[in-house]
């Protein structure tokens, strides 16, 4: 039996026989979209190297059944960055040396970007570390991780007017 | 020719490879997708002793998708026994060469198919039984012996004068036994393989950390010359040890692929990588010191018990940094272990310099006390001015100076001495610590070819491994010193195992061995391009000599006249040459490391905070200040002792494998409940880099900096964990529960 | 991860009747069930997807002064209406502590109260577990036992609940709307999880094909916004399953404690309501005293059921400090560390 679903991946539309309903979204983006970008290093909501934003919002791409998300539009850290010009928070990352092996780092800054458009958290240090505890990085780049997402926060905030401007098109 | 020509190096520059890890498109082992890739996922005993007896072979073949199911009765007979070791550094694997089990989460088949979940369900539907044994995994348990050496290679007892003595004729003395616990490396990239064989030839993606020993076993197993087996590693997703050697989830794919003659991926489940990749073993450490009042040492011994496998050898050799830290007249140094029924224990990073240091350090803290001495003068008082065993000079030691800086940013001249003096606005207790750090400055053997192309621009390759510390930046960085051109002129290539052989990013010596080949390798071929110009008559730079001229933006100049000058190309298309080209080997020079000691040193600073009633901890401050020769890359330098730091918060306070003792089965094998710290537990982490120059180290006189932030910082926090609660904690990590009182 | 039929429910009516099917299972996010599912623990052999269903997605304020919560509601969602995190501040709290934002987003209200133990032999397949195995034993008893239970556990299982959410609920007399078959019906929050006794694999209220679609909190459960906390100890600053945790809400009248309320969190394979020493609270002067008796209270009848005894101590000492900090009122906004000891309230 096989369902077809369709995603928007990156704003392209996708629509994928699924031959098992067992796939999560995950491994359908790495293993049948080649979209390596999202990493799997626990595959079990532990890490965060996984996150997407699916319809807007960060989650663990290796817990949610793609069957389940039919219609759902997903952003990766492939759609990130625009016409060849890093995302506001990716360059802030390389700035601010926020990774080493860059495992974790797409997780990182996809759940950054979500973290500046949910808004909870602005530029206070403490509650950008808090809210990026979804994401390890074993390498211990945290300290730069939450320096690139203060810095990134604040020239979001003046490009936009708004914090988390930047993406709302992606969001379903 | 020592002489560096341009001005890379010592710049804070982004990482090289910072655009393609930040938009994603950095390739990982497992993000390689060859044309008919099957998928491979292993089945792992749950015994820790024993054999398998029973595989349900039919039910994993009967569900849909799965092509095939490896076990020892049809897996790749190999051309050497995995147990065969290459050497005393090699290790042995689980090959699937027979039924035998010898720890928990030992791989016992595998079952590959045409996807992920068919193979992930096939696997678990093997419902293995076994015929059990009981094992035995509590450290302690087992029969002691002596080890013949410890770590790699080094001697298990080492001492001078007479222990005993010493602490007879001290005036204050203390005893302490530590227990640090088990530990998993744990890199967020699980251990992948994917492998595609064509005849006798095999291309494998894969993660190491030496690429060239990983080569050679493979080879050895395989029965092929190492010419026909290719690896890539552009990207590891942190290694920490555990991917210095191919481990046998990685083999396995490799086999799987022979196994059905199609492209394999097999990666590693995460509860998996509590098993055969490797662990840092748990030891108990006990310290005995003597000091006068005055807080001189007069003899102090450290003793390791550890643990290892039934059926190979690898001990943490925890005590060893005691032969190089303090001086004493009267030191001895020693290590135990015994076997369990546990996979083999690996080098993890700062091998024994990491358990060990958090006793000893603690161990010092309560010496202190037990003087009423500051622990920052106890040290100095103590102070090694030459290696203590050796006696021999070190190569360079800015430990002081460390001590100094860092306690000039900390704000440590106003600690009171005694413990629980300090809350902060909220209540909570306060306390501060100190921890010196240490790591050896070794290096290995590596090899690079520089290529200088007529088009002005430079080709550098050697089988380099990133593994986050940086050699896409800093190799570039000196390669473009060594060839006077541009970064943006300069093409590095590593992470390919046809490449010349990289060396061992391990034991902190990678910059240090492979930036002295990248180097020479440089140097050489500026000297090949100014042989063929300073030889040239029509050449501006005739008769100068070798030495004569200088490199730098693409061209050499006269040294006694820099208006006369050309550029690479001009020289290479007068001379009608495509390129010239030089290799480069970086080494220790034997005569310098054997009359120096050669280590990095490092003085860290915590700041705790505990709640009082509740026992919670948190370290809100780490000031780390470490001198380690040349810094390459200030920017790249600095994360590399943050990731040090920050593992050393995780030793003192969290990661901690939770063996049952009865299966032998690690009960808290996934990353909910295996801690190591997230975001939140790091309010605050600064490193100083002081000034170090080391003329004896290398030419570039670079030592490592990839361990050092562990050393010392797990001692800090233990030391402030007292300082604010006035409980001395001897199991790291340190728990709450201990503090409840 | 199993082979199942996937069926995706459009009406509750619908969902029921396929979740009626033997070996049916409910997804909603998943985050728990994927897992689950990942680990070998569950293997459903149909999964009926409730994530379409209509009109469980919404925070209702009902006309008697009650909130009801869609069971689809999500967890962050939640913690971060406003209107619902001023009424009931020591709910967003515990929400906002539990797990990851990444969780957070997708994990649904009803789905984290039906959340099941973390206990690592309910995990490992390899153990002996009576909760996955009926009849197997309970391998934990004996082993690694540092967070399982000191309060109403059995010779059968000493696993804990691990929801942080459901101890305020549990505090605040929530109830849980559940639909069947046979109609729909209410269960308290605090009957709703059941101890295990000698059939720890009947975990809660429960019947099978019933769905949750609401938590009701009652009207008089916004009485307590202005002294209500949630604090909970762990092994890491975030990201981390509680040791022990508690939910405090008093309604005060002046310096005096008109009523209390009282939840522990990580102590059993319950939200554990401590009726007994509410009721002892209630009525008298808020002082460190009254404090400390009630957390004695609290914890009247703890026992170790491992290598454990410290959480008993330790959720006395909660159940004074989550006191405490309800006393000195609710802060204006759910702090930086949510339900932390480092969350910077005074308490010196």
């Amino acid at each position: 039996m096989s369902i077809p679903i369709t995603l928007t991946v990156n704003g392209i539309p996708r629509t994928v026989a699924l031959e098992d309903p067992r796939v999560t979204l995950l491994d359908l983006l790495r293993e049948r979209l080649d979209l390596t970008g999202s990493k799997k290093g626990c595959d079990r909501g532990q890490c965060g190297a996984c996150t997407v934003l699916l319809d807007g919002r960060r989650v663990n791409a290796c817990l949610a059944l793609a069957v389940s998300h039919d219609g759902a539009h997903v952003t990766t850290i492939e759609g990130l960055a625009r016409d060849g010009e890093l995302h506001p928070v990716q360059a802030a990352f390389i700035a601010h040396d926020g990774f080493q092996c860059g495992f974790c780092t797409p997780g990182q800054i996809v759940s950054a970007v979500g973290l500046i458009q949910e808004g909870q958290a602005g530029d206070d240090p403490e509650r950008i570390r808090e809210g990026m505890s979804g994401n390890l990085c074993r390498c211990g780049a945290y300290a730069g991780i939450t320096e690139a997402v203060a810095t990134a926060h604040a020239a979001m905030a003046g490009a936009s007017g708004l914090p988390g401007g930047y993406l709302r098109e992606d969001a379903a | 020719m020592l002489e560096r020509h341009g001005s890379s190096i010592g710049q804070p520059l982004t990482r090289r490879d910072g655009p393609d890890k930040v938009t994603g498109a950095a390739r990982y082992a497992a993000d390689v997708h060859p044309e008919g890739l099957l998928h491979a996922v292993m089945a792992v005993s749950t015994i820790a002793r024993g054999r398998v007896a029973h595989l349900d072979l039919a039910a994993a073949q009967a569900h849909p998708g799965v092509v095939a199911v490896m076990t020892p009765e049809n897996a790749p007979r190999l051309a050497r026994s995995p147990d065969e070791k290459e050497g005393p550094v090699s290790f042995r694997l689980d090959l699937l060469q027979n039924d035998g089990v010898r720890y928990a989460s030992q791989p016992i088949a595998v079952v590959i198919a045409e996807t992920l979940e068919a193979a992930t369900e096939g696997a678990l539907l093997l419902n293995p039984r076994y015929e059990a044994e009981t094992p035995s995994v509590v450290l302690g348990a087992g029969e002691r012996f002596t080890p013949q050496m410890v770590g790699a290679g080094l001697p298990a007892a080492m001492g001078s004068g007479d222990l005993e003595a010493g602490l007879a004729a001290a005036e204050a003395r203390i005893e302490a036994t530590y227990d640090t616990a088990a530990q998993y490396h744990n890199a967020l990239e699980p251990h992948a393989s994917v492998a595609e064989w064509d005849g006798d030839r095999l291309t494998l993606h894969t993660p190491t950390q030496g690429l060239y020993p990983a080569k050679a076993r493979l080879a050895a197993l395989f029965g092929l010359p190492p010419e026909n087996i290719r690896i890539h590693s552009p990207y590891l997703g942190g290694g920490f040890g555990s991917k210095g050697f191919l481990s046998s989830p990685q083999i396995l794919g490799v086999m799987a692929a022979k196994l059905v003659g199609r492209p394999v991926k097999l990666v590693t489940r995460r509860e998996q990588m509590f098993g055969p990749v490797g662990h840092r073993a748990s030891t108990r450490q006990t310290l005995r010191l003597g000091a006068k009042r005055d807080g001189v040492l007069t003899g102090y011994g450290h003793h390791t018990l550890t643990l290892t496998s039934t059926y190979d050898d690898f001990f943490e050799p925890a005590s060893v940094l005691s032969r190089h830290l303090y001086a004493c007249p009267a030191i001895a140094t020693n290590h135990e272990a015994s076997r369990a029924d546990i996979p083999t224990p690996l080098f993890m990073r700062a091998p024994g310099e990491a358990p060990g240091s958090v006793a000893l350090e603690s161990a010092l803290d309560e010496l202190a006390l037990e003087l009423g001495i500051d622990p920052l003068e106890l040290r100095l008082r103590n102070y090694a001015e030459v290696e203590p065993l050796s006696g021999r000079p070190f190569s360079s030691k800015a430990l002081r100076e460390c001590y100094a800086q860092g306690a000039e940013r900390f704000g440590w001249a106003s600690r009171p001495l005694e413990p629980r003096q300090m809350r902060d606005a909220d209540g909570l207790l306060v306390g501060w610590g100190l921890g010196t750090a240490t790591y050896p400055a070794g290096m290995f053997q590596g090899e690079a070819r520089a290529t200088i192309r007529a088009d002005g621009t430079a080709l550098v390759e050697t089988a380099a491994q990133d593994m986050g510390q940086g050699p896409w930046t800093v190799l570039a960085q000196i390669a473009a010193d060594g060839l006077g051109l541009p970064l943006d002129r300069l093409d590095l290539r590593i992470g390919d195992s046809d490449m010349p052989n990289g060396g061992l990013a391990g034991g902190s010596t990678a910059t240090a061995t492979t930036g002295t080949a990248v180097h020479n390798a440089a140097q050489g071929a500026v000297a090949a391009l100014a042989a063929l110009a300073t030889n040239d008559p029509a050449s501006p730079l005739y008769g100068a000599g070798n030495a004569g001229v200088t490199a730098a933006e693409g061209r050499l100049s006269r040294r006694d006249d820099p208006s006369r000058s050309e550029t690479f190309s001009e020289i290479l298309a007068r001379a009608g040459r495509d390129s010239v080209e030089a290799k480069g080997q970086g080494a220790g020079e034997p005569a310098s490391r054997k009359a120096y000691a050669m280590h990095a040193h490092g003085a860290v600073y915590a700041e705790v905070k505990v709640d009082p009633d509740l026992g919670q901890i948190r370290v809100t401050r780490l000031v780390g200040a470490f001198a380690a020769g040349r810094v390459v890359n200030p920017r790249l330098v600095r994360s590399q002792y943050y990731g040090g730091m920050i593992w050393g918060v995780s030793l003192a306070l969290h990661e901690h494998a939770t063996l049952d003792a009865r299966s032998g089965r690690v009960m808290n094998n996934n990353l909910a409940e295996y801690h190591v710290p997230v975001n939140a537990d790091i309010p605050s982490v600064e490193a100083i880099l002081v000034e170090e120059h080391d003329p004896h180290v290398n030419p570039l006189g670079i030592k490592g900096v990839g361990e050092i932030g562990i050393t010392g910082t797990a001692g800090a926090i233990a030391n402030a964990v007292w300082h604010a609660t006035g409980v001395r904690v001897r199991e790291i990590p340190i728990t709450l529960d201990r503090l409840l009182g | 991860m199993n082979r199942f039929d996937y069926v995706r429910a459009g009406s509750v009516a619908e969902a029921i009747a396929a979740g009626a099917e033997p070996g049916a299972a409910y997804l909603a996010a998943g985050t728990n069930l994927v897992d689950l599912m990942k680990g070998g623990i569950a293997r459903p052999e149909r999964i009926v997807d409730i994530t379409r269903l209509p009109d469980l997605d919404r925070i209702e304020r009902l006309p008697d002064g009650a909130t009801r919560i869609g069971a689809l509601v999500r967890n962050s969602d939640l913690a971060h209406d406003p209107d619902f995190a001023r009424s009931y501040p020591a709910v967003a709290e515990a929400l906002l502590a539990g797990a990851s934002a990444q969780l957070r987003n997708a994990a649904t209200a009803a789905g984290n109260v039906l959340q099941r133990t973390r206990c690592q032999y309910f995990y490992d397949v390899a153990s002996a577990c009576n909760k996955r195995a009926p009849g197997s034993g309970c391998e934990a008893i004996g082993g690694v036992t540092r967070a399982h239970a000191v309060l109403g556990w059995s010779a059968h299982c000493i696993a804990t609940n691990p929801s942080d959410f459901a101890v305020p609920l549990a505090a605040l007399d929530a109830v849980v709307e559940i639909e069947g078959s046979a109609g729909r019906r209410e269960v308290a929050l605090e009957a709703f999880h059941r101890l295990p006794g000698d059939a720890p694999e009947r975990e809660t209220a429960l019947e099978a094909g019933e769905l949750v679609v609401a938590l009701r909190l009652p009207p008089e459960a916004a009485g307590f916004a202005a002294h209500a906390r949630y604090l909970k100890v762990r092994e890491r600053t975030s990201y981390a399953f509680a040791l022990v945790s508690a939910a405090v809400a008093l309604r005060m009248e002046g310096s005096r404690i008109a009523e209390a309320r009282i939840a522990l969190g990580g102590v059993a394979l319950k939200p554990w309501r401590c009726r007994e020493a509410e009721a002892a609270l209630a009525d008298r002067e808020a002082t460190p005293e009254a404090f400390r008796a009630t957390a004695e209270a609290a914890l009247a009848g703890a026992e170790p059921s491992g290598d454990n005894a410290f959480k008993i101590e330790l959720a006395r000492r909660i159940v004074v400090r989550g006191l405490t900090l309800a006393r000195a009122g609710t802060p204006e906004r759910v702090p930086a560390l949510p339900a932390s000891p480092f969350a910077g309230a005074h308490h010196a």
